[in-house]
Order: structure tokens, then C-alpha cells, then sequence
């Protein structure tokens, strides 16, 4: 484990992750996809930890199946063999409709091409995931407005996706994600479709999220100046985490 | 709430292919609604008919008449309480073009079996009290810009020559299911004219109309009468009016089933339509049917959205299809009118084209719904970017 410098400082001191409990536990995690009649392995044997509060990196070359593995934790894929156990629940053994119920509450997504919903305004993008939970249309709004605001784009409400640039679409897409305040973040090259100076304001609000709201993240990047925000850095390359590196 | 504003949005997403779409169901629509209305054109004598009157005619056929004499021995049959007669006259007004249907009748009886013909009071005695009076439908009459008190002359074509009449009165009908463009006058008056010109066909009615007092008894008061004319000259053939009309349509029968599966075929077409653009919707929004999955949406909310969106598309193209069937059928009635009597948009067939819209929106969303369900949401989000 290669823990890096990182740019987050100037939001706070990192947390001492020794102190913090297990949120997500990876064991012997297997998966392989089959193309035509050839089965590719693209995760073998994969083992670690991932403690509360923890700023994550996953890296690593193409193929090596470090956005499969963030998949799987995100629960949006199935592992073929292993267990995932996220705040105490065991990911894999539960059912479609079960998986769907426990995103909704446990998981943020934040994507490289930001996928907000084109029609919808800036607002209606991140009351998305709140229409899921039991809260009042006043409710909704004071969370959605807090989340927009989180990001610097309570201004932008109204606007709809395609009258922001890419760097204020990412923030959208952030304020979605922790508008449930859910119990992780995954973020999927949250810098990989952004110019250098968005890339950084998206990394800096990464950082306040990791450092002043405690929460925990786990980002694949290619970029390793993204990658130095993190507080943990774990390298995967053709399927094996590679514990040389951590 | 916020569902529905999604399901519009997106439906109107790429203008010109929903556009495109939306006209082509409003076209099926419109053509189906024509259909039907037309089909419902044919049969209109039939609904209208009356279960309580029957018809004799010549068993031969139609065209052979049967003779006056026979009134009183149907009179005597059980269960008869009225007995009229006629003939089809055939006049032209002016030019051949001209055709509207003109009868010969016994107008006191004729008049006292159809109450649906609504005649003012004081026009109904005056047409009673003149032997060359004449009853003109409502719309006749407003086509040929006749009035209470005008002469009509008429040019026969089964009785030769010019037949004058003075329009005592004007009919309407009591609902919309009356034929309003038909011409009546004394039967007296044509017999007697004829008695001087071709006395052989005097004394002669084409048909004989009567009203029984109880329907149930129709099939019993026909084999009494039919069997009362038995092995004589003429001999009859007694049916209900309804089937008497029907004898009429049957002769179409196969251009009715031929427009009822051109119907049909259309709204297959569209379904097809419709289908072709869902698909091509929900293959372009497979990305974000992984993200409302990935946000914890169940396969319900994506079928509802798919089938929401094909509806939404489905009906608006129905709703204007409906709308514009009204002014189109009526513009049809007016320059059809002679062909097509009883015209109008039945609220059975507003209810099939609501159907067949509904039909042709969900039909059209089941591919679409069954493939974006069962993606992987790993695939689906593949597709972005």
C-alpha cells in the first residue's frame, strides 16, 4: 500500500485510519467474463479492506479490471466467486430487488461522462435518487438545495444539462451522489472527460468530501495527479491487486 | 408528477421523429375512425330498424309486387295491429344526380309506424288533407333549398313522367340515427295517376309494413302470414324490418369485411411505426436506463418509462386522429350525403380508436422494455461516452 502527499490538506488533516472501523471488506473476490466460448479472468483471488473515511484510489492500465472491481463494490455486478461485505452487509448475497434498495441508500456514483439525465434540470438530476426515500417534496428540496450548494450550483438549478460545461455537470452529478448521504462514494474517472482546471476544482470537492464530511471514496483514475488526492492508492494489473505497491 | 414531466420530456426529445410519428398515428387513427364510421354508415338502416314492424314482400323478389287486396287478410293475422304498404318510386330530381329516396305511401299508417319521423302538427294535417302532398326530409330539403308550400317536380323513372308534389311538410329525425334525406307521398296519388296511364300496374304495393304488438311473436305472425299466401300468385315472404335491411347490406358483405380488415391492417402498420421508433428510443437510452438502475430505479420504473413514453406518443397521435375524424366525417357527409345518409362518429367508434391507441402504445413498447430491463447495468453504462 503506497500511501501518497496528497492536495486535500489545505480541507483538513487526514483522519487516522487505524483508528476507523472496516466499512468495506473484499474476500477472495473472482470474476471473469466469457467472450464467445474464451473465458477471460478479469479479478483473481482479491483481498482488502477499505476502512470509514477512507480516500481510495484505484489504479492501474487498461483491462486490469480496476473499474470491474469498483462495479462490484458499487454493486452493479455480480462476483462469480467471494464475498464483498459493505457496513456490514453482505453485497453479494443479496437479490436484484434487494441490490437496487441498498444503492439507492449505501452507494453515490459519480461517472466520467457525468450521465445526468439530459431532460431533467440541474435541480430534477439531483432530487433523482431522493423520489427512492419516504421524504416530503419540501424535505427533498432542502436537500437538494443543500447538495447544490455543497458544489457551488445552487445558482444553476434550473439550468438543464446541456447549458452547463462539463466541469459544472460533474459537480451536478457529485451533488447527486451525496445527496442521500449514503455510505460510500465510487467514482468512475471523475477527471477523465474534464480540461486540467476543471479536473482540479473536481478533485478539490472530492477532498472536502473526503476530509470536512468524513466520507469514504473510492475513485479509479488513470490520472495520477487525481490519484494524489487520495489518502490510499491500490494498483491492479491484470486482475491481481498488486500488494507491492501498497 | 415529476415522472410524468419526464415521460413528456422525453417523448418529444427528437421533435421532428416523435413529429413524424405522432402524424402517422393521427393519419391511421383518422383512416380507422373513417372506416368504422363507414362500416357503422352501412348498417345504420339496420340499427334503426324497429323490432315491432315487419316487412312482406313478393318471395320472388323485391322488384314484383304484391296486390293491394292482401291488406285485409294480413289485418286479420293475430298479433298485426297496423298494416301500410308502398313502393319505391325512383324519381330524379331535375338530373339523375339528384338521387334521394322517394316512396310512395299510405300516409296515415306510414306515419303511425314510424314515429320516429318527427312532423310539426299542423304540417302533418296538411300533408294528411293534400292528395299531392309530399314529406320531405330535413336534409333533402336543405339541399335543394325547399320549403313548406314549394312544388317539386320529379321525373319517375320507374313511373314515367313528371310528377308534381307541393312539400306540405318537413321531417326530422327524433336522433341522429334517422335518415333525414328521404321523400314520402300519398301511394293514392301515384295509383291513381297510374290507374289512367298503365292500369295494369294499379292496385300493386312493392311492399306491405306492419306493426305487431309483440316482437316476440314476429317469427310466429310471418309463417301465419306467408303461409296465408301460400301457392297463390304472388306469394310473400315476411321478415323483420331488421333483417329485411340486412338483406340489403349482405349484398355488400364482402367490401364490409374488406374495409373491416383494411381497418385492421392499419392499425398493425402503425403498431410497426411505432414500435420502429420505440425501439430506436430505447436502444439510444440504454445508458440511462443503466444510470436510473445504478441510482436504485427497479426494471418497473423502466418499463414504465418505455411504456409511458410509447403511450404518451401512442395517444397524443390518437387524440388529434380523434379530433380531426369529426370535421372530416362531417365533410364526408355533406358530399356523400345521398350515398351515405346516417353519417356520424359513433362514441363506440371514439372508444375503438382510444383502444387501438392504447393497443398500438403498448404493443409497440414490449420489445423495447424487455430488452432495456434485462441489460446488465455494467453494459448499459458501457454504452455512454
Amino acid at each position: 500500500m503506497s500511501e501518497s502527499t496528497t492536495t486535500c490538506d489545505e480541507h483538513g488533516p487526514p483522519p487516522d485510519l487505524e483508528a476507523q472501523p472496516v466499512i468495506v471488506e473484499v474476500r477472495n473476490v473472482n470474476k471473469a467474463y466469457l467472450r464467445g466460448s474464451h473465458i477471460i479472468p478479469v479479478l483473481q483471488d482479491i483481498n482488502f479492506d477499505i476502512r470509514e473515511g477512507e480516500f481510495l484510489a484505484l489504479m492501474g492500465p487498461s483491462g486490469s479490471g480496476k473499474s470491474t472491481l469498483l462495479n462490484l463494490i458499487a454493486g452493479i455486478d455480480k462476483v462469480d466467486s467471494g464475498t464483498i461485505v459493505i457496513g456490514g452487509v453482505d453485497i453479494t448475497a443479496l437479490g436484484e430487488t434487494e441490490l437496487a434498495h441498498w444503492r439507492a441508500t449505501h452507494v453515490g456514483f459519480i461517472f466520467q461522462f457525468y450521465n445526468l439525465i439530459p431532460v431533467l434540470t440541474a435541480y430534477e438530476n439531483v432530487e433523482l435518487p431522493l423520489q427512492l426515500t419516504g421524504l416530503t417534496r419540501a424535505e427533498r428540496r432542502e436537500h437538494v438545495e443543500m447538495a447544490l450548494s455543497v458544489v457551488n450550483l445552487a445558482h444553476r438549478m434550473d439550468h438543464y444539462p446541456s447549458q452547463l460545461s462539463g466541469g459544472e455537470q460533474q459537480r451536478v452529478a457529485i451533488a447527486r451522489a451525496v445527496v442521500t448521504d449514503p455510505t460510500i462514494l465510487v467514482a468512475d474517472e471523475p477527471t477523465g472527460d474534464l480540461d486540467r482546471a476543471s479536473a482540479k476544482e473536481i478533485m478539490s470537492l472530492m477532498c472536502r468530501l473526503s476530509r470536512e464530511s468524513g466520507k469514504t471514496i473510492i475513485m479509479v483514475t488513470h490520472d495520477p495527479k487525481a490519484a494524489e488526492a487520495a489518502q490510499v492508492i491500490r494498483h491492479l494489473d491484470k486482475g491481481y491487486l498488486n500488494h507491492a505497491n501498497s | 408528477m415529476r415522472t410524468l414531466k419526464l415521460l413528456i420530456r422525453n417523448a418529444f426529445r427528437h421533435k421532428l421523429r416523435t413529429g413524424l410519428t405522432i402524424l402517422g398515428i393521427t393519419i391511421a387513427i383518422l383512416a380507422f375512425g373513417m372506416l368504422r364510421t363507414m362500416v357503422n354508415a352501412w348498417y345504420a338502416g339496420v340499427e334503426a330498424s324497429s323490432a315491432n314492424r315487419l316487412v312482406i314482400r313478393n318471395s320472388i323478389s323485391l322488384v314484383f309486387p304484391l296486390p293491394l287486396a292482401y291488406k285485409d287478410k294480413i289485418r286479420q293475422v293475430s298479433g298485426v295491429t297496423l298494416v301500410s304498404w308502398g313502393n319505391w318510386f325512383g324519381g330524379v330530381y331535375i338530373e339523375e344526380k339528384n338521387f334521394f329516396p322517394n316512396f310512395a305511401v299510405d300516409p296515415r299508417s306510414f306515419l303511425a309506424l314510424y314515429p320516429e319521423y318527427i312532423i310539426p302538427d299542423l304540417q302533418r294535417a296538411s300533408f294528411l288533407n293534400d292528395r299531392k302532398g309530399a314529406v320531405a326530409g330535413r336534409k333533402v330539403a336543405e339541399k335543394f333549398g325547399w320549403k313548406v308550400g314549394d312544388t317539386v317536380t320529379l321525373k319517375g323513372t320507374i313511373f314515367p313522367g313528371n310528377w308534381e308534389f307541393t312539400i306540405r311538410a318537413i321531417y326530422r329525425g327524433k336522433d341522429r340515427s334517422v335518415d333525414e334525406t328521404q321523400f314520402f307521398f300519398h301511394w293514392d296519388y301515384l295509383n291513381e295517376t297510374i290507374k289512367k296511364t298503365a292500369a295494369r300496374r294499379a292496385d300493386q304495393a312493392g311492399y306491405y309494413i306492419i306493426g305487431i304488438a309483440n316482437p316476440n311473436l314476429a317469427g310466429e305472425v310471418s309463417t301465419t302470414i306467408d303461409a296465408a299466401f301460400k301457392n297463390s300468385l304472388a306469394e310473400t315472404l315476411t321478415e323483420t324490418e331488421k333483417a329485411f335491411q340486412m338483406s340489403f347490406v349482405s349484398m355488400t358483405e364482402a367490401i364490409l369485411i374488406a374495409i373491416q380488415l383494411v381497418s385492421i391492417v392499419i392499425i398493425v402498420i402503425i403498431m410497426a411505426v411505432v414500435a420502429n421508433t420505440m425501439a430506436m428510443t430505447a436502444r439510444e437510452r440504454i445508458g440511462e436506463y443503466a444510470v436510473f438502475k445504478t441510482l436504485g430505479f427497479g426494471g418497473w420504473f423502466i418499463a414504465g418509462l418505455i411504456f409511458g413514453e410509447s403511450l404518451v406518443i401512442s395517444l397524443a397521435g390518437t387524440a388529434i386522429g380523434i379530433g380531426l375524424t369529426f370535421p372530416v366525417a362531417a365533410a364526408f357527409a355533406d358530399y356523400l350525403g345521398t350515398y351515405f345518409p346516417i353519417f356520424f362518429v359513433e362514441r363506440q367508434t371514439i372508444f375503438m380508436d382510444i383502444a387501438a391507441g392504447t393497443l398500438v402504445g403498448i404493443v409497440a413498447a414490449l420489445f423495447p422494455t424487455w430488452r432495456a430491463v434485462r441489460i446488465r447495468i455494467a453494459d448499459g453504462l458501457r454504452r455512454i461516452g
